[in-house]
């Protein structure tokens, strides 16, 4: 397998529109009006030397190589900014080009270091390569002038690229990308003439606006802009499409790879997630899947205080069985369980939840999905009869009105917001519910029309309050809802919506949010012609999450806001794989499709391919099991990929649970802190290590490609395979595939699905069937999937966490761009350069009310826990609201967090905790209990000490 | 589960049916915990109800004598 190189168009592919045909160096070729003479070039098979140029990017016609000649117009235009007309005749090659073209690169290398030999780029080098095609043999002007090069300073201040400018040619490609590609207008050309520089607004990279996208490091032609990875090893040798292991986003990559070493991670530009960008994260934070924390072989010990002991993986496995099978002997079957992983794939997922359902025998499976978007899967299946979002990404390109609820796409789904804010920047106009000032309500370029800063836990009063402006004031899609929904259920839906005690001006005192603020924004969400809502779990994180999906799916419906372009309810997925853990069938109440187990039929299915009777009653969702497990009636878990301790609110009440458990089996990649309680460590694979499908927050099935060996020996599935084998209950795949063949066969939303339609269409929507051969990008088109859109009441309930004189501050918490959740890969990387540790950003007047100044400790207490952090002061906060981050195991977040959940689905209250905050001299109890008892929990027989403390 | 947070998690069901007709209300709560409540919590919800049901919402009380 070679390194693949993509094709380069010069110029980006213009809307389709009417064509025109063309004629270049004498080969007729038909392309999109609009398309430049470079791009229809390519297509006709010629290439026109190019510097300034690259597809990603606007033309922009600095370099002068890309001149051509026009039958019938003077002079020599650049092609890459000059549109194809209909009968036009170019010449790319003569004479006057040539020499043209060799002049601009004479001056080019005249002012260039001439290190190819020793340089990072060598061989991979755009003005190396056009001094090539241009014929450059010598340089008129020498090299003693006065130059950029001799003097220049590199920096290297960013832990994962350098900046050379002794080698920048100045074609701004990297500014550009900059501002087109990542939206963060970082860098610019500072000074004039000669004294003209790329520069990170005037300071080292590291200390800039940069946000590390990585955009600009792959638009560079030269090494200016190269990363230390191919600084340090050269370039890959091969390279491998696969998907990345971060946020729900699932961008596509080239892992470049030298042997079984990746080099680096390329977007990869035909990723229909993401469009050749990326993020800090998926780009240069995957040094973790190689981490010296890395546990390598399984390991099992009696009890949690003892130290681990490294045994083969056959005694690894068959302790594990053994045990599940004396605990179900002596409490009864439903005394065991199984956790699946939104960060595993979605074959890896199914096996699990089928390893519970016919070896276990009971339906004790659930997932992480419960404490984030098992709200959106509830709400989104009784309004519109399935439980993901609507839209694809690109579909944001055709809004009119964006909503932004509850949801930071810069931090937590970065690539995506980057397409977000170009749409932004090109008139769509902006609408943020969100308590927080977040980067969107302003940032260069674009600003919310509307930022509604209500106060946690009342979302449902805004999104209530926000309905009855449209149905009050007459801005209802009658005919949409007449035609589209439920005419009994919108009927009783209108008349509770109406009433006054919903009304904007009602619900000020709750929402904390001027009523002729909500009206404004209500008008213009039914009115700006296409309105799409984006969340994240701001919204699905509360006591009424559900309701809130619900109650925004009434707000869409009722204004019309399905089933086309630029429209929708659309969930911004947290993990690489939470829609497609929830659709392989992980909760304890359904199958794979969202079927309930309780459905005959859909029971019967299952149990003739499965050869084995499977029980209708649901099972424990991870909430009851460690409520049961407390009771002692639950007493056996095997998690996969998922720490339950770090990420589950009540860190004390999990703590306590898992203790009282006798097997616990966590496989995972490190040791993580749930495995501070397990008896039996399986070691993981990373997403470079197996085969797989991972489903992003548009539904896309993408391929997870193997890049290199399970590093332990087994990828997931296989060891999930080898437990439910010692089950007594073995499973015969030899490859992913066959897992997805089954899972195709059982599930009709996935009908169409191979791994072969996969390679052919690059990814694919579900619903993927006889309907619709080549997947759904937008749902909903022609009709719901239930049939009638059925609206439902949303009576706002307050939640019963309340803010008292004890605890006057409300807690909120969340992600940053450069950690990820429990921080078991990000924190294993250089990213701490940027977030080492969480911090308490707090509104100076809360802050100056208590004494406490910037970066000073702080004790953070709610009723349920006390830790401390540090404080930052942030206006970003509005006064009375807290927030940080749950990235390190030793701040403990979720210590403080409360058991308060959704409703419906036991989704926890992350976002609404009552808290006080003091000012602190040293850690709290928790912490340093923490500290000493994880240096014990995590020994490794024979190893001098653990190999995981927490970083602090 | 404590009996306290049994009592809280129903009544946060049944808070969210009550804008809907007693019928309906009661229906919905019924259906919600025989699909989402495990056979433990069923057997305990229906327990404390037998004992008197104290805390629980009216509604709650009414879905809970309905499961089987």
């Amino acid at each position: 397998m070679a390194l693949m190189h993509e094709i380069d168009f010069g110029t980006p592919l213009p809307i389709a529109g009417t064509f025109v045909t063309l004629e270049i160096d004498g080969k007729k070729v038909t392309v999109p009006v609009g398309t430049s003479i470079m791009r229809a070039a390519v297509n006709a098979g010629v290439q026109v030397p190019k510097l300034c140029a690259t597809d990603n990017l606007e033309a922009f016609g600095s370099c002068r190589l890309c001149l051509v000649e026009i039958e019938g117009r003077p002079g020599t235009p650049a092609s890459c900014t000059t549109p194809v007309a209909t009968g036009m005749k170019v010449r790319t090659q003569s004479a006057k080009l040539a020499r043209m073209r060799r002049g601009m690169m004479e001056l080019y290398i005249s002012d260039h270091p001439l290190d190819c030999l020793t340089c990072a780029a060598n061989g991979n080098c755009e003005l190396q390569d056009m001094a090539g095609v241009v014929g450059l043999r010598a340089v008129r002007y020498g090299y003693d002038g006065e130059n950029h090069f001799k003097n220049a300073e590199k920096d290297e201040s960013n832990p994962y690229f350098t900046f050379d400018p002794g080698k920048c040619i100045l074609c701004s490609r990297c500014v550009r990308a900059c501002e087109e590609v990542q939206g963060t207008f970082a860098l610019t050309i500072d000074g004039r003439g000669f004294a003209s520089k790329v520069s990170a607004g005037g300071e080292q990279f590291l200390d800039s606006e940069c946000v590390s996208c990585g955009a600009c490091v792959q638009a560079c032609p030269t090494a200016t802009l190269i990363e230390k990875t191919v600084i340090a090893q050269g370039q890959g040798e091969h390279s491998i499409v696969t998907t990345c292991a971060y946020c729900g986003v699932g961008c596509s990559f080239k892992a470049e790879m030298q042997g079984e070493e990746v080099v680096r991670m390329l977007p990869y530009k035909d990723g229909k997630a993401n469009h050749g960008h990326s993020c800090v994260k998926g780009r240069f934070a995957w040094g973790y899947t190689t981490h010296r924390d890395r546990i390598l072989k399984p390991m099992v010990r009696a009890k949690i205080t003892d130290p681990w002991r490294e045994v083969t993986w056959h005694e690894a496995i068959s302790y594990a069985a053994s045990e599940f099978k004396r605990i179900q002997a002596k409490y009864g079957p439903d005394s065991v369980g199984g956790i699946t992983s939104s960060r595993c794939t979605n074959e890896e997922t199914f096996l699990v939840q089928k390893m519970v359902r016919a070896a276990f025998g009971n339906n004790n499976v659930d997932t992480c999905a419960r404490v984030c978007h098992s709200p959106t899967g509830y709400g989104l299946k009784n309004t519109l009869g399935t439980s993901a979002g609507t839209q694809d990404f690109d579909s944001v390109e055709a809004a009119d009105v964006i909503m932004i609820i509850g949801a930071n796409p810069t931090d937590a789904h970065p690539v995506f917001a980057s397409q977000m804010k170009r749409r932004l920047r090109e008139g769509a106009r902006l609408i943020v519910l969100d308590p927080r000032r977040i980067d969107l309500v302003k940032s260069p370029h674009v600003k919310a029309d509307y930022h509604l800063p209500l106060l946690p836990g009342t979302n449902v009063a805004m999104i209530n309050a926000l309905a009855h402006v449209v149905v009050t004031e007459g801005l209802v899609k009658e005919d949409f809802v007449k035609e589209r929904c439920d005419l009994v259920a919108f009927e009783q839906w209108r008349k509770f919506i109406a009433e006054e005690r919903n009304s904007p001006e009602a619900m000020e005192h709750i929402t904390g949010v001027p009523a002729a603020d909500v009206r404004a924004a209500a008008r213009l969400y039914a009115t700006g012609g296409n309105s799409a809502i984006y969340y994240g779990l701001g919204v699905t994180e509360h006591s009424q999450g559900s309701t809130m999906v619900m109650g925004m799916a009434n707000l869409a419906m009722a204004t019309g806001n399905f089933g086309r372009r630029g429209v929708g309810v659309n969930p911004l997925r947290g993990q690489n794989n939470v829609q497609g853990s929830c659709d392989m069938g992980s909760f304890p109440h359904e199958f794979s499709g969202y079927r309930h187990v309780s459905e005959d039929a859909v029971r019967e299915v299952f149990e003739e391919a499965w050869h084995v009777a499977l029980r209708g009653d649901p099972g424990l969702r991870i909430s009851n099991m460690f409520d049961a497990a407390i009771d002692g009636t639950f007493k056996a878990l095997y998690i996969q990929g998922e720490d339950l301790v770090q990420s589950d609110p009540n860190t004390q009440h999990v703590a306590a649970a898992l203790g009282a458990m006798e097997c616990i089996v966590v496989q995972d990649l490190f040791l993580n802190e749930s495995a501070s309680f397990a008896h039996v460590f399986l070691p993981g694979s990373s997403f470079l290590e197996k085969d797989g499908t991972f489903t992003n927050a548009e539904r896309r099935i993408s391929r997870v490609r193997k890049a290199i060996a399970p590093m332990a020996g087994l990828a997931d599935w296989e060891i999930t395979m080898k437990l439910s084998e010692a089950l007594g209950y073995p499973m015969n795949y030899s490859h992913p595939s066959e897992i997805m063949a089954e899972i195709a066969r059982l599930t009709p939303t996935f009908a169409g699905v191979t791994y072969e339609k996969i390679d052919e269409l690059g990814s694919v929507q579900w619903p993927c069937n006889d309907k619709a051969p080549e997947g759904t990008p937008i749902m909903h088109v022609n009709g719901f999937v239930r049939g009638k859109g059925r609206f439902l009441i949303t009576e706002f309930v307050p939640t019963d966490e309340r803010s008292t004189e004890r605890f006057p501050l409300i807690l909120t918490t969340g992600r940053i761009l450069t950690q990820y959740n429990v921080g078991a890969q990000t924190s294993r990387t250089a990213n701490g350069v940027w977030h080492n540790e969480d911090v308490l950003d707090i509104h100076p007047f809360d802050a100056e009310n208590r004494g406490i100044r910037d970066g000073e400790l702080v004790s953070l207490a709610s009723r349920e826990g006390e830790i401390t952090l540090p404080a930052r002061i942030s206006e970003r906060m509005q006064p009375g609201v807290v927030y940080t981050t749950f990235h390190h195991a030793m701040t403990g977040a979720n210590v403080v967090t409360t058991e308060f959940s959704d409703w419906a689905t036991s989704c926890p209250e992350y976002k609404v905790t009552a808290v006080q905050v003091r000012p602190a001299k040293h850690q709290s109890a928790w912490q340093e209990h923490y500290r000493e008892t994880r240096r014990q929990t995590t020994q490794i027989l024979g190893e001098p000490s653990p190999t995981n403390l927490p970083r602090t | 589960m404590t009996s306290e947070h049994m009592v809280h998690s129903a009544n946060q069901i049944a808070l969210f049916f009550a804008s809907y007709p007693h019928e309906e209300a009661v229906a919905g709560v019924t259906d919600h915990l025989r699909k989402f409540w495990e056979r433990r919590m069923q057997e305990q919800i229906k327990q404390y109800v037998a004992q008197g049901g104290g805390g629980l919402h009216e509604l709650a009380r009414e879905a809970v004598k309905r499961l089987d």
